[in-house]
């Protein structure tokens, strides 16, 4: 019998997640992961009036925010039969591409950098010495002189000589997992903050199109209701904000993650998981929304099988609720589910989260950036294909390095650089609609008094699918199946692990007081779990009411 | 800014403080005397109060039922820039969404800084509290949210007991927001309701980063919170209504409005009360001072306004596409000729209305279920 040990809350994420996991040898030997939150979307959702869903589900996630309006708003119009104008598709595909380069900055820096970068180790570094290595690594980077990194220094000296450490207080700083020299610790930091100013920037795209960030304000079934933007002065604010942030991350994001990763080559052979990728595609390349017609495509890579990609079939999708906080253990696909709570308390070997456990044809997946750019690059898709093959060449490694917690990451930073390098691509085809005199940005439409319909998009941290039921008028039912419900979920029946819980399987622990290497695994994967809850009850239609005590 | 002989704590604090991009610093005390509807004469008194603080004011942040939108939200802040906020201002020793240490390590964490710091830091919630109790043999008060075993409600009254005040961010904190809507499923509360506390709320969906920095600057610098309604809302920044500021609102006068997305009238920037603006039952200033950096807002972005800084809007403001019922359409009133103009030419003539003048002025007007008797908790 091993350690057990538990990490609750797990920080850096969205949301309320626990671990735990049972150590043995210096290595996870088992894992068991739980959302610990409820909140019962689907339930009201029932009865509202199916415009009024994009608002509501968006408020599912603030971190992938915009995602839920977007996979909302397809839904609908799916089931109402609606074609929207060229120009509603560029304008989402635009705010989904700036989410993308906001979000993995984000995730990357602020989420996922503390697991690999040691703040304490940034003082002892040479500021000339960090000057010479940000040259090296690119010499086009901005903020970068010896200057620049003493200024960095002195600050984060002065802050912790303040003895309040805030946010970087009691952490594994010193722990031997660290591999980076001071030096690059200290490059890391100074991005750290540089990119903390950055972000707000790149938000402000959203708040051009969309009034705001988070939680964009310009969605609408049929289409964008932003149609007074559409002019010289507001794309040009767009298109130089984006100038920007395409710049930070072709020249800061993307260059630090190809100097960090090889200190860490173990970590290409750690965290691998179940080498299951499913991907449903996102940015429509023309507006019949065929999957077809996907940038990114839609498809599966199984058993880490690059030569082949499985076409999606919906209907294969089901979920499971033997281990989740819902009665009964059985599986259905989530437009026949009925799922009522049944709360036990946290009992690994039996119900342990409020997630249930999704699964394609009864195999448990992987969802998100990793998946994307696999299942991209064995559909043969040319821009996926490209960055990787740049990126493999440059850091001297094997494809098979991308099945691992380094891959997941390595992973993200390249879909930035493919989501960059198309965004003036969906800006030019706006710009041609509008010289052309179309400015046409919603479709009319009646809302049917009976329709099904359902949507699928990729929110950063992966696969995001709705479906709706729409009877009256009014939804009947609704539900989501959630990137992170995917990879975060609990056993299922046949006790089949999730993608955090297997990815965790043989990762090593020095310290069992500091899992600093657990969380390099968990943050991988960028887990979101206000996404990941659902209970869904379409066949009773019942309600599940909480009295109030 | 003075200097200091000495090696005290508060020199070590200029030292710190000098750090600071002066330009920012002055920049963001400017925003704090607008924001507070200070005299341009108090920006240099801002500042010196805030670098005279000897400590950092100790922050704990919890998340509760929520979707992270406020934290992201105050991400955002760029004068100051989150950076400042962290590193210069504030200490914000407990943050799930940022901090370092994860598990035992946090857990510490909050221990250490609520004991050690007693009645002097701020409590900051985003997410509402679950109250209900799950069905099954697990299920106890408050059971569909835990953190770090022990469920939410139990946490918020661990740590909000000794915090010196509690600042609610987003209408989840406020007045239990998104899951609190028909029927309520978890028993969804805001903090202060749950808890039986006053707090200061600062509601939104998510809350504007200028409207709680302002707040937070306010408490450093005078040493209290900011006047509030009897919602619990700041006034400075929820004093008006939409509607009364609304950039659109000429075209309401004139009778001019939006009556389909993408349309000329939509071009045009008309009013767009008919598509559902929720503008007039309204209070929040984000027409005033917008979002992300004064980038933008919703209807600036051509969609109504749904009410998001008001309690229980989820179902006191839906569906969000239907017209506010107990608006009168202008007739005559603040621009007579224009009016008539303008109602000849949308054909918007509501016959017979009379001028409602209280509109103008801003009296707010109840329809369907009162919003004014949902989730305050706060004197009515």
């Amino acid at each position: 019998m091993g350690t057990k040990l538990v990490i609750d809350p797990v920080t850096r994420i969205e949301g309320h997640l626990r671990i735990e996991v049972e150590i043995e040898n210096g290595k996870v030997k088992n894992a068991w992961s739980s959302g610990t939150m409820f909140r019962g979307f689907e339930i009201f959702l029932k009865d509202r009036d199916p415009r009024d869903a994009w608002y509501i589900t968006q408020r599912v996630c603030g971190v992938c925010t915009t995602l839920h309006a977007l996979t909302s708003v397809i839904a609908v119009e799916n089931a109402v039969g609606i074609e929207t104008p060229d120009n509603a598709r560029l304008i989402r595909n635009l705010i989904l591409g700036a989410q993308y380069l906001h979000d993995h900055i984000v995730h990357f820096y602020h989420l996922h950098a503390l697991d690999w970068v040691d703040v304490v180790s940034a003082l002892r570094a040479d500021p000339k010495k960090t000057a010479d290595l940000a040259y090296a690594i690119n010499p086009h980077a901005a903020r970068s002189g010896a200057g620049d990194f003493k200024a960095v220094q002195d600050k984060v000296k002065a802050f912790v000589n303040s003895g309040q450490l805030g946010p970087f207080d009691n952490a594994y700083w010193g722990h031997p997992a660290y591999k980076l020299p001071a030096e690059v610790n200290l490059l890391a930091v100074s991005h750290y903050l540089d990119a903390l100013v950055l972000q707000a920037k790149a938000a402000r795209l959203h708040a051009i199109l969309g009034g705001k960030n988070p939680h964009p304000q310009s969605y609408v079934v049929g289409g964008m209701t932003c149609v007074q933007d559409l002019n010289p002065d507001r794309l040009a604010e767009f298109i130089f904000i984006l100038k920007d942030v395409v710049d930070f991350a072709n020249n800061v994001y993307i260059p630090d993650v190809m100097a960090v990763a090889p200190f860490y080559k173990e970590w290409a052979g750690i965290g691998a998981g179940l080498g299951n990728y499913l991907a449903y595609g996102m940015m429509p390349e023309d507006t019949s929304y065929d999957p077809k017609n996907l940038y990114f495509p839609r498809g599966i890579v199984m058993n880490r099988d690059l030569g082949k990609v499985v076409p999606l079939d919906v209907a294969k999708i089901t979920e499971n609720v033997a281990h989740s906080f819902y009665e009964g253990d059985g599986s259905l696909h989530p437009s026949q589910g009925e799922t009522k709570p049944y709360y036990t308390g946290i009992d690994t070997g039996g119900k342990y989260s409020w997630l249930k456990s999704p699964r394609y044809d009864e195999k448990a997946m992987e969802v998100g950036p990793l998946s994307r750019m696999l299942v991209g690059y064995a559909s043969g898709q040319k821009d996926i294909q490209a960055a990787v093959n740049d990126a493999l060449k440059k850091l001297g490694l094997p494809a098979t390095i991308l099945f691992s917690t380094l891959g997941r990451t390595a992973a993200r930073a390249l879909e930035t650089k493919v989501v960059a390098g198309k965004m003036d691509h969906w800006i030019a085809q706006l710009l041609e609609n509008i010289k052309s005199g179309n400015m046409a940005t919603w479709t009319k439409f009646t809302m049917p008094d009976s329709a099904q319909g359902f949507g699928m998009s990729e929110a950063p941290r992966g696969a995001l699918g709705h479906w709706v039921d729409i009877k009256g008028g009014r939804i009947h039912n609704y539900q989501l199946v959630v990137p992170t419900t995917w990879n975060g979920s609990p056993r299922d029946k046949s006790g089949q692990r999730g993608a955090f819980e297997e990815a965790l399987i043989g990762t090593p622990v020095a310290d069992p007081k500091r899992p600093l290497e657990i969380l390099r695994t968990i943050h991988s994967f960028d887990p979101c779990l206000a996404c990941s809850v659902h209970v869904i009850d379409p066949k009773t239609n019942e309600v599940y009411e909480t009295k109030v005590v | 800014m003075s200097s200091s002989p000495s090696d005290s704590p508060s020199d070590k604090k200029l030292k710190l403080l000098s750090e600071i991009n002066r330009r920012d610093f002055m920049s963001l005390c400017t925003q704090v005397a607008v924001a507070l509807g200070m005299a341009n004469t108090m920006v240099p008194k801002i500042a010196e109060a805030i670098e005279k603080a000897a400590r950092r004011p100790s922050v704990v942040w919890l998340h509760f039922q929520e979707c992270t939108g406020d934290a992201e939200a105050f991400l955002r802040s760029t004068s100051p820039s989150v950076a400042e906020l962290v590193l210069d201002i504030l200490s914000i020793d407990y943050h799930e969404t940022i901090m370092a240490a994860s598990g035992e390590q946090a857990e510490q964490i909050l221990q250490k800084t609520i004991k050690e710091n007693k009645g002097k830091y701020l409590v900051v919630c985003e997410g509402a509290i679950p109250m209900g109790t799950p069905p099954g043999p697990g299920g106890k008060k408050g059971a569909y949210l835990t953190i770090g075993n022990r469920t939410g409600l139990e946490l918020a009254e661990e740590v909000c007991s000794g915090a010196m005040a509690v600042i609610s961010l987003g209408n989840c904190a406020s007045y239990g927001g998104v899951q609190a809507q028909k029927p309520n499923p978890t028993g969804a509360m805001g903090v202060g309701k749950a808890l039986g506390i006053k707090t200061v709320n600062i509601p939104g969906c998510p809350h504007n980063p200028v409207n709680s920095v302002a707040t937070i600057v306010n408490f450093l610098l005078l040493g209290t919170l900011p006047a509030t309604d009897r919602y619990g809302r700041p006034l400075f920044a929820f004093e008006k209504r939409i509607h009364d500021q609304c950039t659109r609102r000429a075209h309401f006068d004139a009778g001019q409005f939006v009556t389909e997305f993408g349309s000329e009238e939509a071009k045009k920037g008309f009013c767009l009360y008919k598509m559902g603006c929720k503008g007039p039952q309204t209070y929040h200033n984000c027409n005033i001072i917008r979002y992300n950096d004064h980038t933008g807002w919703p209807i600036g972005a051509g969609h109504g306004c749904v009410g998001c800084s008001e309690p229980n809007f989820w179902d006191s403001m839906s569906p969000f596409y239907a017209r506010l019922e107990g608006v009168e359409v202008p007739f005559g009133g603040v621009e007579s000729t224009a009016d008539k103009i303008g109602m000849a030419l949308t054909g918007a003539a509501a016959a017979g209305a009379a001028v409602h003048a209280a509109y103008t002025f801003g009296k707010k007007k109840a329809h369907k279920e009162n919003i004014i008797d949902t989730e305050s908790g706060e004197d009515k």
